[in-house]
This record gives C-alpha cells, structure tokens and sequence, in this order.
C-alpha cells in the first residue's frame, strides 16, 4: 500500500465514520438490548422516551455526559483515567481492515486480521489498568479475571480463524470475502462448520458477555474492573463493549458468513444484517443463561475448545495439502 | 497507612493496626494467613439480599474464612413484644419476614391462643392453611428467582414475580394487603373467603403446575446451572443438625422432618401430602427441594379447597385489644418456607408478656454459612449465601 495523501485522506475519514458508527451502534445496541431483554421477560421494556422508547438510549448518554466525574481516594491517577481511553481508541484501528462492502473498505491491508487480533489486546490492558488503579478490591480481582479470560479464549479464536485463513490462503479480509460465494452454501461456515462453533463460543468470552461476563459478575464483584467508574469513564468503557461486540460479529460475518456477500445482490448491507443478527444471539443468550464458574469458564477453554481447534485446523492443513 | 501497600495488596500481609476499616474488619484481619486479601462483601452488595454483611478472606479467588456480620436491620421485634399487648404486636408479626409473613402471624397467633386455651373455628383452620401454603409458595417463588439472578440468570425472578403477583392478586382479598400481611387473629381470622377468592385458586393450581414444568426445562435442566450447582456447598446432616438448621436444607439433608408432618398444627394432619427430602445435600438438592415444596403446597391447597367447611371464622367471644394473657409460658411452632417459625411466649399475667422470643430459621442457617463456604470458589460461596434462602429482617429481627 502506498502512502499518499489520497490514502490519508481515507483513512481519516474512515475513522470518522466509525466513530460515528461505534456511537451509532452503542446507542441502537442499547435499545435493542432492552428491548429484547423486555421481549425475553416479558416486559415492555423502555418505552416512555420518544416514539416506543426509542430516543432513551440518546438520553441515558446525554445523562451520563452530564455526570460529575467521582474519582475515590487513593487511585492512581494517570492510570485511572488512561485506562477507559485505552479501552476506547484501539478500536477505531480495529474496524479500519474490516470490509463492510465492495469498496466500503477503510484500509485494505494483507494483514488485516493480523492488525485486528493485535490491537484487540489493548482492551485487556485497560481492563487491568482499570481494575488495578482504581484501588479497590472488586476491580482488582475483576481484572484478574479479565487477563486470564481473555488469554484463554483468544487462542481458540486465533486458531479458529486461521482454518479460514488456510482456505482462503490470505490474511486480507477482503480476500477471504471474495473467496466466498454468494449463496449461503458457499460460505466458509459450510466448510468450517466446527471453526464457526469454537469462533463464536470464543467470540462471547472474548467480548466478557454473559454467561462469560466473568470480569464484571454482578452477583459477586459488583460491576468488576469498572467498580469505581462514573461519568464518561464508565461510558467509555460501555461504548469499548458494544464495539467490541460490534467488531467481533463483523469478524464473524467476513470469516464465516460470506460478508459483503449474499443472495441477490451483495453489497455492505449484507454485511450489516449478518452483524447485527449475530449481535442479536449475543444479546439472546446473555438474558437467558445463568453465568459459568471461573474454573468451568477455563476448563470449557483448555479442555475443550482449544483441543479441538487444533484438531480442526490439523485437518484443514491435511485436506488442504492433499486435495489441492 | 502506606498507599503503596493498599494498591498492591497480594504482596502485603493485613496488619490489624494498618487495615482501614472498623470493629469486624480488624478482628477479621487478626487472623489473616500469608498472601490474602480481605474482602468486604456487603451490607450493599448485589448478592446478599438486602443488608447482610459477610467478610471473607480470599486466597485469590478462593474463599478461605467467612464470616456474616448481622445487626444491619436489626428491629428489636422480641423487645417490641413484651412492650406491646398481644393485640398491638400483631402487625409486627408481618414484618419480620416479609417473603412469608403468614407463617409468622400463625406462631404468634398460635402461642397465645395456646397460652389463652383458644380453640379456632374448622373453616378458620382451613382458611389459615390455604392462605400459609399460598403464601409459602410466593416466598419459594421469589427465592426462585432471586438465587438463579445470584448465578447470573437474570430473567428468571421476572416470571417468579409474575407468579407472585397472581398469588398476591389472590391473598389481597382476605388479607387485604399485599406484602405485610396480618391476616390472622386470636380465634379464627380476619375475613371470610368469596367466591372469588376460591375461583382464583382453582384457576392459579393448574397454571401454576404447567409454569413449573416450563421452568424446569428452561431453569433445572439448563447444564450451566447444573454446574454450577451440583456439588458445590454440601451441608450434611451432621453440620445441619449442630446448627440446628430446618427447613429444606435439613430435608435437602436427607431428613424427611416437617413441623407440619412432626408437631402438627392446624388441621394439617387431615392433609396427605408427602414431605420432600433428599437427593442429594449440595445447593442443587436445596433446590430441588424447594421446587418440590411447591408443589407439595399445591397439593395442600387442593385439598383444603376441595374440602373447606362452613362456619364462622372467629370464635364468638374472640379476645379484644384489651386482652389479658393468662400468666404461664407457651411455645407454638410452624413451618415457614426457611423452617421451623416459632414464637416462645412467657407471660405473668399483665397486660404485655414478660418476654417473647422469636426463633428465625434464618438465624440459625446462615450459621452454617462460614463453614460450608471454607475452601470455596467467591462465586460457589455467592450460590451457598442463595441458596440458604436467606431473609435479612428476619435474621436480624
């Protein structure tokens, strides 16, 4: 990729429309949420603000904006507050690779999910940073778990991934899009059936949603590492969530379901309804499923996931090398 | 005390003189081993159903002492007793445990019409049955509810409260209230039942019994809570019984023991019904155990129902406020959903008892608490806390 002024300019627009879509996307998210969590218990859910409840969201924020900002006593300040940022920004870089459509590409590089499995470390070191320098006692034990979560399922996930990227023989999501078909029997999904299952169990542990929201358990840390967050740290690190959760549905969409591709006609809405219909499922099981133990959380990981990821990706090789 | 030291608590062992933080948190710490970290659950935090207060010390994610600090709503509802008539006491009685406030209504009620010598009218007998049994079921519901939201299914307490609001919607019309009910009164109750209030039951029985079979398949049989449960916190019959814990957890226990069944009361004893026991003493037979419970109290109700007689409902010369207790000592107890509710009354014949004592069933099984929660996950310790089935103003009084 050269670097001139044209692919500047791309790339800074590129970043200001995924700012506009990470905000976008925490505030339809958000009432869908509760929509669906009011549909699950049966409830009406938000529907006092706005035509069916649908500018609540827009107010919660607006509310959370106009919050004071409460630090506790003995914290470390400089890691306090860069944590929610750290949490923040490296997801702007993650969506650059991702291809939403044909052309609606921010930054097509050959390594593009080599650049997003890296930058999508970052949000563990602020989940540590956040629990660590808030000087209490939930978040740090919240950001001990975040850690050793977050390694553990980003193993299976890499793995999962790289029997798709042995298909396809490319790490440039683009490439992987384009080696699908249109039709749903095309995709990788029918090729990679058990890839598919590992990426999205790995995917909702990775994002800390529940039953796997082990870092921020309710019933035994209170919010974990983001206890003793208020104001826009909190909302920070709520927006980090739901992009995260917005990046690894578009990860699955690209690898998986095909992308930009679809039946009749592709184009990037494709891309959309798959990520949002995936983002959907996590919202489904979130309300429906008690939260796993620590110990099961790790030994489903260890004894199961990865186990089989590598036996996936052991086969994939050797049909790979005599089939091709 | 040192900033450096608090922020990087594995690498410090807790001095008492340098832990921050009152009375319970320094004698706590006295006793902390290498490498710990103290950790303040409570009296406000999610798990701990209103205002309890547990210290643990944590070796990491491992709980290696427990200790529950009561006292947060604390009422002085025994002291309250003996400066009240009887009459007056009454309405306390709905308020020491909110999830099944008939239960108590009936200790007391019952203590004094011992003491006093009262008989109670049949259909009286019947209608405190019902109204017991209905009521036990909205406080299992709730308990339902609310230990599934402590493993961190949410939607669950929403259906249980659903389901409480039927029966509440049920109990309004004797009790005529829906939460601190005082429906009994010395001879008999307080109001008749309508036909709607019959109508209702008749309606609830069936719907009740199809949601059961739902929550099973969605709730019991889901494999996560399995895990989460089975095996975690037993509590055999030899810790239960040096505690001196009732209720499901002796019967998770594998001890088929019941007031109802044991000293009975009421008119229980012309009732079949069998008492659930067993499988297994971790907190999933807890569980199972109170599912069954309902659905024994079902089985109750429907032959309370099917049977209930005509008649007054308070004797004709029912005491007034102004009653005297005869001077003597009685002790009258019940099954409450969380086990034995008894109400020990001494009176010396003036107008107030001497003294009342109030045995909460919760008392004495949060006791089992810290030793079953030694050597635990945080999280297991979380579902042991739920599933003793704990109501903090009644442990407290």
């Amino acid at each position: 990729m050269e670097l001139s002024i044209a692919s500047f300019v791309q790339i800074f627009v590129a970043v200001l429309l995924i700012i506009g879509l990470m905000v976008g996307n925490a505030v339809v998210m958000v009432y869908f949420e509760r929509k669906g969590a009011g549909f699950i218990q049966r409830r009406p859910g938000p529907y006092e603000v706005g035509p069916w409840g649908t500018i609540q969201a827009v107010c919660d924020s607006m509310k959370l904006l106009g919050k004071q900002i409460f630090v506790p006593g003995n914290v470390d300040w400089i890691l306090y507050f860069a944590a929610p940022i750290l949490a923040f920004f490296p997801v702007l870089l993650l969506f650059l690779p991702i291809p939403f459509g044909p052309y609606l590409t921010g930054l097509k590089v050959d390594d593009g999910i080599l650049l997003i499995l890296a930058f999508a470390g970052f949000g563990v070191i602020s989940n540590i940073l956040a629990g660590w320098a808030s000087n209490n006692k939930f978040g740090l034990l919240g950001a001990a778990r975040a850690v050793s979560q977050s390694i553990a399922y980003e193993i299976p996930m890499i793995l999962a991934l790289l029997a798709v990227v042995f298909l396809s023989g490319s790490l440039n999501l683009s490439e992987i899009v384009e080696n699908q078909g249109s039709w749903p029997w095309q995709w990788n999904i029918f090729v990679q059936p058990l890839a598919f299952f590992i990426y999205l169990v790995s995917m909702v542990g990775e994002t800390n949603r529940a039953p796997f929201d082990l870092p921020e358990a309710e019933s035994e840390l209170t919010a974990g590492f983001h206890t003793e967050y208020s104001c826009m740290g909190f909302a920070l690190f709520f927006l980090s969530e739901y992009a995260n959760m917005l990046l690894v549905s578009f990860v699955c969409a690209t690898f998986f379901l095909g992308g930009w591709r679809g039946p009749f006609l592709d184009g990037f809405w494709w891309t959309f309804i798959k990520a949002y219909v995936l983002m959907l499922f996590i919202v489904w099981i979130r309300w429906t499923f008690p939260r796993v133990r620590f110990d099961q959380l790790l030994n489903l990981n260890w004894r199961w996931l990865l186990p089989l990821a590598i036996i996936n990706l052991w086969i994939t090789a050797v049909a790979i090398k005599f089939f091709d | 005390m040192d900033r450096l030291n608090f922020i990087n608590p594995f690498g410090v062992r807790y001095q008492p003189d340098m832990v921050s933080g009152d009375f319970y948190t320094k004698n706590f710490a006295k006793g902390a081993a290498e490498n710990t970290i103290i950790l303040n659950l409570g009296p406000q935090h999610p798990s701990t159903h209103g205002v309890l207060r547990v210290i643990v010390e944590l070796d990491g994610e491992y709980v290696i002492r427990a200790e529950p600090v009561l006292g947060y709503l604390h009422r002085m509802h025994d002291k309250m007793g003996e400066v009240k008539t009887p009459w007056q006491f009454l309405p306390n009685m709905g308020r020491v445990d909110y999830l099944h406030p008939i239960a108590w209504n009936w200790a007391h009620v019952g203590a004094v019409e011992m003491l006093a010598g009262i008989s109670v009218p049949e259909r009286a007998e019947y209608l405190r049955v019902i109204s017991c049994e209905l009521n036990r079921i909205s406080s299992h519901l709730v308990w339902w509810g609310a230990f599934v939201m402590d493993l961190g299914g949410v939607t669950p307490i929403l259906y249980a409260f659903e389901e409480r609001e039927k029966i509440n919607d049920i109990l309004q019309i004797v009790t005529g209230s829906r939460l601190t009910m005082s429906y009994f009164r010395f001879g008999g109750v307080c109001a008749d039942a309508d036909d709607r209030f019959l109508k209702l039951i008749e309606q609830f029985i069936p719907y009740l019994r199809k949601r059961l079979k739902m929550y099973k398949a969605l709730v019991t049989d889901n494999v996560i809570l399995r895990r989460r449960l089975e095996n975690v916190g037993p509590m055999g019959l030899d810790i239960c019984q040096r505690y001196g814990a009732t209720g499901p957890i002796l019967r998770a226990a594998g001890l088929a023991k019941d007031t109802r069944r044991d000293i009975p009361y009421g008119v229980y004893s012309k009732f079949a019904f069998p008492i659930p026991s067993g499988p297994t003493d971790d907190c999933y037979g807890r569980y199972l155990v109170r599912l069954r419970e309902i659905e024994t109290s079902l089985l109750i109700i429907e032959q309370a129902i099917s049977s209930l007689p005509d008649g007054p409902i308070v004797i004709p010369k029912a005491p007034k406020p102004t009653f005297k207790l005869p001077a003597g000592e009685s002790y009258f107890a019940v099954e409450g959903a969380r086990g034995q509710v008894a109400v020990h009354l001494v009176s010396d014949g003036g107008k107030t008892p001497y003294r009342v004592k109030l045995r909460a069933p919760g008392f004495s099984n949060l006791s089992l608490f810290a030793e079953a929660a030694r050597g635990t996950l945080l999280a297991d310790a979380i579902a042991i806390l739920g599933s003793l089935d704990l109501v903090i103003p009644e442990v407290d009084r």
